[in-house]
């Protein structure tokens, strides 16, 4: 009888909000864009980009807002600005005596209060809570089409130079040894950063949107000795949080890019405490004494 | 190996010169090596030995000077896979998730097509590396669970699998067991007869005079270069790390 219970009121709990239209469309763009920040994040945690991530995701504001002001797809204006921090940030590197991470600190901040001082400036229907908190709910349909031609091409990016970028982030110095263009890598995987950190906006907002580019394969990186288990584990870890924090959200009425993050959070918390081989209490080592 | 190969330089570096932001971290510092000879690269910790193996791998841009391996451009070599380095453990990230096999594939990979997709040839490669250096039954392991020296066999392997002409190795012998000590050993032995050009870098006096047909010394340029047993001297030593006696930093036997 209690189970009986309980399986209807889990089965309204998934079912009911799928009831709405803005529901159906928030969890199947925020599961898309998850498993693209998850599938990019296995490289961006072994490469130890996090900062970076960071730095970028946050550079994009001013070229999100120049781009709806001017009418252009935003996705365009947030790479080149993404792509221009890093730019920046390797030119003062170079030039001045200042330290990487305070100049990565010292950039991006620049560059996201740009933004905020354009959005109050620039007089538009752009609304700021949903860039710094993301607004899964209310994706139109161009943002749709845009997300899903990004999400599609950040993969087949990373799918075809699956190898060569993960030779990039283990041993960058044989890559170059053996011909392979690093250069041209390196780019890339910035690329692949700055597509995914507008996607991954939309979902959770500027503020957390690392949080989709680390978290994921830093759970992973602690669950598995091999890069495509970590792959995999972090695209579903990603997804999953994505599913549970709208429901969540929904249910509970947070906010929805806090919410996506947070169960982030608990499964990394999971893998921190109970992985079998990495994790704080290591199970496998428990079992294998029985 | 034919007669024109053998007479011909297999590095050239002439006059080199590497800065880091303006720091100069090597200057007019020069090299030639023919097939077959193995030569020590010897010096204190920041004294250029990185840097030079960064210039020889085309990983740092030179900025005065030339170099020349197999006679070609850096650019050609690295093409054609001539040259093979072997990092050192702390150069390396060990918990990354990568098997013995992945890394030593990574040896083809410059000779693959853009997927890096193995044929036949290129898994029975790895194949022969991964048994040339012993770990045969460990391929599928990840590196994260191999000793210092099981993952420097790794690397070396990965060298033996590039088939390249040039090995630069990154101290070879810091922090190795005794079984890998003898097998680096027997295998640069070799690699010698095979006709590979050898540069490797030391702390270790005894490896030099044991293996080394060539010296060369450095502190931020090259102070002195030359056969072993004439240049391996404790005054070219001593001058070479910065006027301490070798007597004190390897005892009275160096």
């Amino acid at each position: 009888m209690d189970l009986c219970f309980l399986s209807t009121n889990i089965t309204s709990f998934l079912a009911d909000p799928l009831s709405h239209e803005f529901m159906r469309k928030a969890l199947l763009m925020s599961s898309l864009v998850a498993a693209v920040c998850g599938f990019l994040s296995s490289y961006l945690t072994l490469k130890g980009w996090a900062l970076m991530g960071d730095a970028v995701s946050h550079s994009v504001m001013p070229g999100v807002v120049v781009a709806y002001a001017l009418g252009l797809p935003f996705s365009l204006g947030a790479f080149i600005f993404g792509v221009g921090s890093v730019a920046l940030i390797g030119f003062v590197k170079q030039k001045s005596r200042v330290k990487e991470d305070t100049v990565i600190g010292l950039v991006f901040t620049g560059f996201f209060a740009l933004g905020i001082v354009l959005v109050s400036k620039i007089k538009s229907n752009i609304d700021l809570h949903s860039i710094l908190f993301g607004s899964p709910l209310g994706i139109s349909l161009s943002d749709v089409k845009q997300t899903v031609f990004i999400s599609l091409l950040v993969v087949i990016l990373l799918s075809v130079f699956r190898k060569d970028l993960i030779l990039y982030c283990f041993d960058p110095r044989h890559a170059k040894t053996v011909g392979i263009n690093v250069l041209f890598l390196h780019y890339l995987l910035l690329t692949c950063l700055s597509l995914a950190a507008v996607v991954g906006l939309q979902s959770v907002g500027i503020v957390l949107v690392v949080a989709m580019l680390i978290t994921p394969g830093a759970t992973a990186y602690l669950l598995t000795d091999k890069f495509d288990n970590m792959t995999i584990i972090s695209v579903i870890s990603a997804v999953i949080s994505s599913v549970f924090g709208i429901y969540f959200s929904f249910w509970f009425d947070l906010e929805t890019g806090g919410s996506i993050v947070l169960v982030q959070t608990f499964i990394f918390l999971f893998a921190f405490l109970f992985a079998p081989r990495y994790g704080i209490f290591k199970f496998k080592k428990l079992f294998s004494n029985y | 190996m034919d007669e024109l190969n053998y007479k011909s330089y297999r590095i050239e570096a002439e006059n080199i010169c590497v800065d880091y932001h303006g720091k100069v971290a090597l200057y007019d510092a020069n090299l030639r090596l023919k097939a077959g000879q193995i030569c020590g690269l010897v010096g204190m910790n920041g004294a250029g030995k990185t840097t030079f193996f960064n210039a020889l791998t085309g990983f740092v841009n030179i900025s005065k000077g030339k170099i020349r391996i197999n006679g070609e451009s850096l650019r050609i070599a690295q093409q054609d896979q001539s040259i093979a380095y072997v990092p050192q453990s702390e150069g390396i990230d060990s918990q990354f998730p990568v098997s013995v096999w992945d890394v030593v594939m990574m040896g083809r990979y410059g000779s693959m097509n853009v997927l890096r997709s193995p044929r036949e040839s290129d898994i029975q490669a790895v194949k022969d590396a991964i048994e040339r250096v012993d770990l045969i039954e460990l391929s599928a392991a990840p590196i994260g669970n191999l000793s210092g020296g099981q993952r420097k066999r790794t690397f070396l392997a990965r060298a033996i699998a590039q088939r390249a002409s040039i090995l630069l190795l990154d101290e070879p012998f810091a922090g190795v067991d005794i079984r890998t000590e003898k097998l680096i050993s027997e295998l640069f032995i070799q690699f010698k007869n095979e006709g590979k050009t050898i540069l490797l870098s030391t702390h270790d006096m005894i490896h030099v005079r044991e293996f080394c047909d060539l010296v060369l010394l450095i502190n931020k340029t090259v102070v002195a270069y030359g056969e072993t047993s004439e240049v391996f001297t404790p005054e070219n030593i001593t001058s070479t790390f910065g006027g301490v006696s070798p007597d004190v930093l390897f005892g009275p036997e160096s």
